[in-house]
């Protein structure tokens, strides 16, 4: 419980000081509404409106994208690492489009998947795809050779080496990608959500409610975006936890 | 100096093999036999090959030339066990102590029943009085790479080899591990190579010692070791054990001044 209250007071501090922004009129208020009005206008648009569908869309495009992403990054990730000289060869255009902003593809696949909810879920699924598959990659490629080589010498052939030994080896470094694969397609879906012809999401609340001066709902869809993103990324760390308990042991 | 073991007492015969690293020969045409029950041990100056050979017997680095055969067969058709130094790297962590022994028998396909009388056997031997139900990151060095031996023993395998097995460890662990291992592999009649850059560790857990020169590593000297087993601590006081170490560092400290070479 003691590792509670550091947080916790930190975003008292927060919101403290936000207070104090308000109290000494440091912006226009329609610009910066206080903290209470801001928790009243979310909790309304959750109670009335339309913010809870909002969130389960979402939600639901980014758990969909980081699905396909991983059913993609996660084997041919691991057939790379295991094929390290071919990985190599396509290292180069692997690591480019993983530095490339996603948000730069998105005419690309309005062209490919039309204005639908399949573009959405695509750009976010091929950033994602991309991450989780570069860090399956190396954890197949940095595998302890020792390792390796104890189940040769047991008898253990080429398929059973990757089954047995490299893709547990490579699993803290693919649980890594696919946190990290799944904030990215939160950033990615949200962003779609702005620009790319929706009528529901989060991110299409909160440039909504931009548009039309709704500042505390503004304030209060970018918290829950927040929240989201944060519990996802908590989630895949206790999985972390809980799955790959030998990590750093 | 070294074929003087009949070729059906033989578990290994080792002909002509040869290894070089960027053009330096590490074995130029290495001979030896292994007696069947025999422990070998190799002893040699740093850097002289001693870990080049084992792979190579055991098939984890391929030789330039030579032929390496267990009573007529190669490596890929013997069974083998093999016991790494990093004992950390070596073991899964992701399986239990137990599993991890259990593998080889499973790779093999051996029904379950056989599997767990094997294992049943194996802690007997070793009278094993910790769980092997936990992690291997759970449990002490020594109690690591006895895992490690029992899973290399759990095939029954027709050679042990033992890459510096208790170097990781602290001295009172090994010497208590040494003796385990020492009586265990005597009481079943195990035929194991062992590869030490412990001189006293050397002589106390085998039947032979191959003394090795700088590379390329030639044969210098063939020492038997006809202490009797089970071996302890006090062993390692007796006059007879005192005068193998005497013969083996004379001929080592011979061997490393006769071949003045730039350390690199």
């Amino acid at each position: 419980m003691c590792g509670l209250v550091p947080p916790l007071l930190g975003a008292v501090g927060f919101v403290a000081l936000w207070q104090a922004a308000v109290l000494l009129r440091l912006a226009d208020p329609v610009l910066l509404p206080s903290p209470a009005e801001t928790a009243r206008d979310t909790w309304a648009a959750f109670r009335t409106g339309t913010l809870g569908h909002d969130v389960a869309r979402t939600v639901q495009r980014t758990v969909l994208s980081f699905l396909l992403a991983t059913a993609i990054g996660v084997p041919l990730g691991v057939a790379l690492g295991a094929r390290e000289r071919l990985y190599r060869a396509v290292e180069f255009v692997v690591d480019f489009f993983r530095s490339t902003p996603a948000s730069a593809l998105f005419p690309l696949f309005l062209v490919l998947f039309g204005t639908g909810e399949a573009t959405k879920v695509a750009v976010a699924a091929f950033g994602a795809a991309l991450v989780i598959l570069f860090n399956a990659a190396y954890g197949v490629m940095n595998a302890r050779r020792t390792r390796v080589l104890a189940a040769q010498v047991m008898g253990a052939g080429p398929f059973r080496v990757l089954t047995d030994v490299l893709v547990w080896e490579a699993l803290p470094q693919i649980l890594v990608g696919m946190r990290q694969g799944v904030s990215l397609a939160l950033v990615i879906v949200v962003v779609a959500e702005m620009f790319i012809g929706s009528t529901d999401g989060i991110g299409q609340r909160v440039i909504n409610a931009q548009m039309l001066f709704e500042s505390g709902l503004m304030y209060g869809a970018i918290f829950v975006a927040g929240a989201l993103g944060y519990a996802l990324n908590l989630l895949f760390l206790l999985a972390e936890k809980r799955f790959v308990h030998w990590s750093g042991k | 100096m070294s074929g003087a073991i009949p070729p059906r007492e033989a578990a290994v015969s080792v002909r002509g093999l040869s290894k070089a690293y960027r053009g330096q020969p590490v074995h130029a045409g290495l001979d030896l036999d292994l007696r069947r029950g025999d422990i070998l041990s190799v002893f040699g100056p740093n850097g002289c090959g001693k870990s080049t050979l084992i792979n190579m017997m055991a098939g984890l680095l391929p030789a330039d030339a030579g032929s390496v055969l267990f009573d007529g067969r190669t490596v890929a058709e013997a069974r083998i066990g093999y016991v790494f130094q990093n004992y950390r790297e070596a073991l899964m962590p992701w399986k239990r102590a137990a599993d991890n022994i259990r593998y080889p028998l499973r790779l093999m396909g051996r029904p379950r029943a056989e599997v767990e009388r094997r294992l049943e056997a194996l802690v007997a031997a070793f009278q094993v009085r910790f769980d092997l139900d936990r992690y291997p990151y759970e449990m002490s060095g020594g109690q690591q790479q006895l895992v490690s031996v029992m899973r290399a023993l759990a095939v029954e395998p027709e050679v042990l080899f033992l890459d510096e097995p208790f170097s990781a460890l602290d001295y009172e662990t090994t010497l208590s591990l040494r003796e385990l291992l020492g009586r265990v592999l005597k009481e079943n009649r195990v035929t194991a190579m062992l590869v030490s850059h412990d001189l006293e560790e050397s002589i106390a857990l085998s039947d032979r010692v191959l003394m090795l020169t700088r590379r390329p590593a030639r044969i210098v000297d063939d020492v038997p070791v006809p202490l009797p087993w089970p071996r302890g601590a006090e062993t390692l006081l007796s006059p007879e054990f005192v005068a193998i170490k005497r013969r083996c560092l004379d001929v080592f400290t011979a061997s490393v001044r006769a071949t003045p070479e730039a350390v690199s």
